[in-house]
């Protein structure tokens, strides 16, 4: 019932959304109170204990629960605990752990319009059973006082019942009509308050038919689609918000020998700046001064650390990870690159709330079908009876008969299916019209690195490296933190292999480590740092000892859980499947030839990948895009409907419509499956819908419709267009 | 048929009262997580500080 539901347009303009949300995760930083962590891997109650008391062991922790049902725990937290630590708490000892995009907790406990609605849902089921139970009296035959007196106990009950839960459809109508449109919450909203008045007046005046039962039953089940439609639905967040907010509002600026705080926006090119290990860089420039690593993860999708020294230009956003550098200003506030991407990811989020959904295609062929059937009816029998109680009274019946319960359940109904199915196979669903868009999907663009990789790379060739080297290159490996030593380290103590005896050990910020070995200088590192032999073109690190050639050790990626599976899967289906990676050439194609990837398109910036992925979708396609860096937000936006994995950017979860819940990437082949399923229902439920009202419409333009027949037929359909949905469990 | 006249009204009072119990369990929310209820009772850690 995407058709009733307000598109929350995010504003174009990211400076905007910046400040408050700045403001906002400042807030937070304060009071830090509630972290919400998911866990796929929890099933049993000794899951829930043992995760509880674990997560309460943990110091600045005051309380924390699980929720087995959504797979998650909610913890109570000092400021300063944040939710990477207790994640890392909890994998150590074999809890699978990922914090959890506050997005998606619009859906749960804290919810007040989800549980207003269900209030209203309570309170309407209660007096349909009521008004139904003194309508059984009526049908089976009361006459004379009785039926007056039934009629009138009726309206007692329903008139307060649907004027208190038919509100958010009043409210839609209003909306509706004010800026002149239809909506189906206007017929929805005509139906019951005509059904109540004539009913009333009908009452007043002892006469045979009442719709009360009608007018409620109609409330509760479109109130049932309603409920169902808001669980499906998460808060929409923008990803454009969440890129401004990386945005550093301040700067540190070289002022003579001292520096001064000053607002980034304030910076001009030329500028000096000064950027201290742990920071965020806040302009675009160039390095005059120092020499470090940076995460630049955000422009590039790397998630290896690259080295920067003077000369380097650097981007806002990338983060500084070990010395303390001088940046020159060359781009500053709406110039730099990060605000650029921000513009382009709120272009593409804009442009995507123009998807037209099935439920909006029925809308807009059903709200004036109804309207232009039931006051041709009501003018046909006034033309015929002259008697405008007659003629009003058949365009109350054709209303409630022609209103959407049916159609109102039918997609719904068939998502929340879909969603609990798909949740249990590791799959959250944040938008509601996203499985339609998958199953209209026939192209799938990849990102390489954290999308179908697990981000930890694989040293190759250990087995031909000769002991003596390998000593070594393990006594070295353990002088760095660097994610390749780690993996040399990892790999090479798991062949049995011992440090050598390397003394002097000492990391150089940005090129690798040195020592002394039996009087010989060695070195692991930068090929050019190294020195004594050209580089090779894949990810690498070196190994010269005393003046011999260096010789490289390289590394290839890990494979993500069945990313391979996946790939083959999606091209026995026919689809097209396309690596769109920010990498060099060599590592993309050589990762590709593993997968069996033909279509590659590597070195890709930001807004290359937005323009690829729209581009896919000139030629016809319809891309689903899998990525989880902040280089993929704006592709993930851009794209027909896209997915991230659990341990993508925050930016990327909140730009794609799921998020995979678990590690392994298998489930988007299940996906695929039930969307294309949930399609499929959703038209035999718009067919079932449809059948029931063409048999009835006629029987209420006739003057046959009795309230026992209106309200046979809509329990009848909302029924089977249920049940129908309950198939895809 | 002048029962209904007591009928009708406790009926109502009834139904009304089930609705109030349904507003106060979902006040309490005892409907956030109804499968970790179910195994929450088998455990005994919380028998003495239920939660």
């Amino acid at each position: 019932m995407t058709a009733f539901a307000d598109p929350q347009h995010p504003s174009a303009c990211p400076a905007c959304d910046a400040v408050p949300l700045a403001e906002q995760v400042a807030g937070k930083a304060l009071d830090n109170a509630r972290l919400m962590l998911a866990l796929p891997g929890i099933h049993c109650a000794a899951c829930i204990s043992g995760v509880e008391r674990l997560l309460c062991d943990q110091p600045g922790v005051r309380a924390a629960r699980v929720n087995l049902t959504l797979r998650r725990a909610s913890v109570d937290a000092e400021p300063g605990v944040t939710s990477e630590d207790l994640c890392a708490a909890l994998n150590e000892v074999g809890y699978e752990a990922h914090e959890l995009d506050p997005g998606l907790l619009a859906a749960t406990d804290m919810d007040a319009r989800g549980r207003a609605l269900l209030m209203r849902l309570a309170v309407a089921v209660f007096a349909m059973m009521n008004v139904m139970l003194l309508s059984v009296a009526v049908w089976s035959g009361a006459d004379g006082v009785t039926r007056d007196m039934m009629h009138w106990i009726s309206a007692a009950i329903a008139i307060p019942a649907v004027l208190f839960c038919g509100q958010p459809f009043y409210g839609s109508a209003l909306a509706a009509l004010r800026a002149g449109r239809l909506n189906m919450d206007v017929p929805i909203t005509l139906a019951i308050a005509l059904a109540v008045g004539t009913s009333l007046y009908e009452t007043m005046l002892s006469g045979e038919h009442a719709y009360f039962d009608a007018a409620i039953a109609l409330c509760t089940f479109l109130l049932a689609g309603r409920y169902l439609d808001h669980r499906t639905r998460a808060n929409a967040r923008s990803a454009a918000q969440e890129l401004a907010a990386l945005e550093v509002p301040r700067a540190l600026r070289l002022v003579g020998p001292g520096t001064e705080t000053v607002a980034a926006a304030d910076l001009r090119p030329g500028d000096l700046v000064r950027v201290l290990p742990g920071g965020r860089i806040p302009v675009d420039g160039r390095v005059v001064e120092g020499c470090t690593e940076l995460d630049r993860s955000i422009m590039t999708g790397e998630t290896l650390p690259s080295a920067a020294a003077p000369g380097c230009t650097v981007h806002a956003g990338e983060a500084n990870l070990t010395g303390p550098i001088t940046v020159e200003v060359t781009a500053a506030g709406r110039d730099t690159e990060l605000a650029r991407l921000g513009d382009l990811v709120a272009v593409a989020e804009a442009g995507r709330s123009n998807y037209t959904s099935l439920a909006d295609a029925a809308a807009k062929l059903y709200a004036p079908g109804v309207h232009i059937v039931a006051v041709a009816a009501a003018l046909g029998w006034f033309a015929y009876t002259r008697d405008l109680r007659v003629a009003l009274n058949i365009a109350a019946a054709v209303l409630i008969i022609t209103c959407p319960c049916a159609l109102g359940l039918a997609v719904p109904a068939v998502t929340t299916a879909a969603s609990a199915r798909l949740f249990r196979k590791g799959l959250l669903i944040k938008d509601g019209t996203a499985l339609e868009r998958l199953a209209e999907v026939d192209t799938v663009v990849f990102d390489k690195t954290g999308t179908l990789t697990d981000g930890a790379p694989e040293p190759l060739g250990l087995d031909q490296l000769d002991e003596r080297s390998a000593r070594v290159v393990l006594a070295l490996a353990q002088g760095s933190a660097h994610p390749l030593a780690q993996a040399l380290e990892g790999g090479l103590t798991g062949r049995g292999i011992k440090p050598a005896r390397v003394e002097h050990l000492q990391e150089v910020a940005g090129f690798g480590v040195e020592g002394e070995w039996e009087g010989m200088r060695v070195r692991l590192g930068r090929s050019g740092w190294v020195g004594g032999g050209a580089g090779v073109g894949t990810t690498a690190t070196y190994l010269r000892i005393a003046d011999g050639s260096a010789q490289a050790l390289t590394f290839a990626d890990t494979l993500r859980d069945g990313a391979l599976e996946l790939v083959q899967e999606l091209q026995e289906q026919g689809k097209r499947v396309v690596l769109l990676s920010g990498d060099v050439a060599p590592a993309v194609e050589s990762f590709a030839a593993r997968l069996g990837v033909q279509d590659v398109i590597s070195e890709a910036r930001p807004e290359a990948k937005a323009e690829a992925v729209l581009a896919l979708a000139e030629e016809g396609a319809h891309v689903l895009m899998v990525g989880d860096g902040m280089n993929d937000t704006a592709a993930l936006a851009a794209a027909h409907v896209s997915i991230s994995p659990a341990s993508a950017l925050e930016a990327a979860r909140a730009a794609s419509d799921m998020v995979l819940t678990g590690r392994s990437i298998l489930p988007v082949v299940d996906a695929m499956q039930t969307a294309r399923l949930s399609r499929a229902r959703i038209k035999e439920n718009f067919t079932i819908a449809s059948v029931y009202n063409l048999l009835a419409v006629p029987l209420a333009v006739a003057g046959l419709c009795s309230p026992l027949i209106a309200a046979l037929a809509m329990s009848a359909s909302s029924l089977s267009v249920s049940l129908n949905a309950l198939r895809l469990r | 048929m002048d029962v209904l006249g007591i009928l009708i009204p406790v009926s109502l009072l009834l139904g009304g009262a089930g609705l109030a119990a349904f507003w106060w369990m979902l006040r309490k929310g005892q409907f956030d997580d109804p499968e970790g209820d179910a195994h929450r009772i088998l455990r005994e850690d919380y028998d003495d500080h239920p939660k």
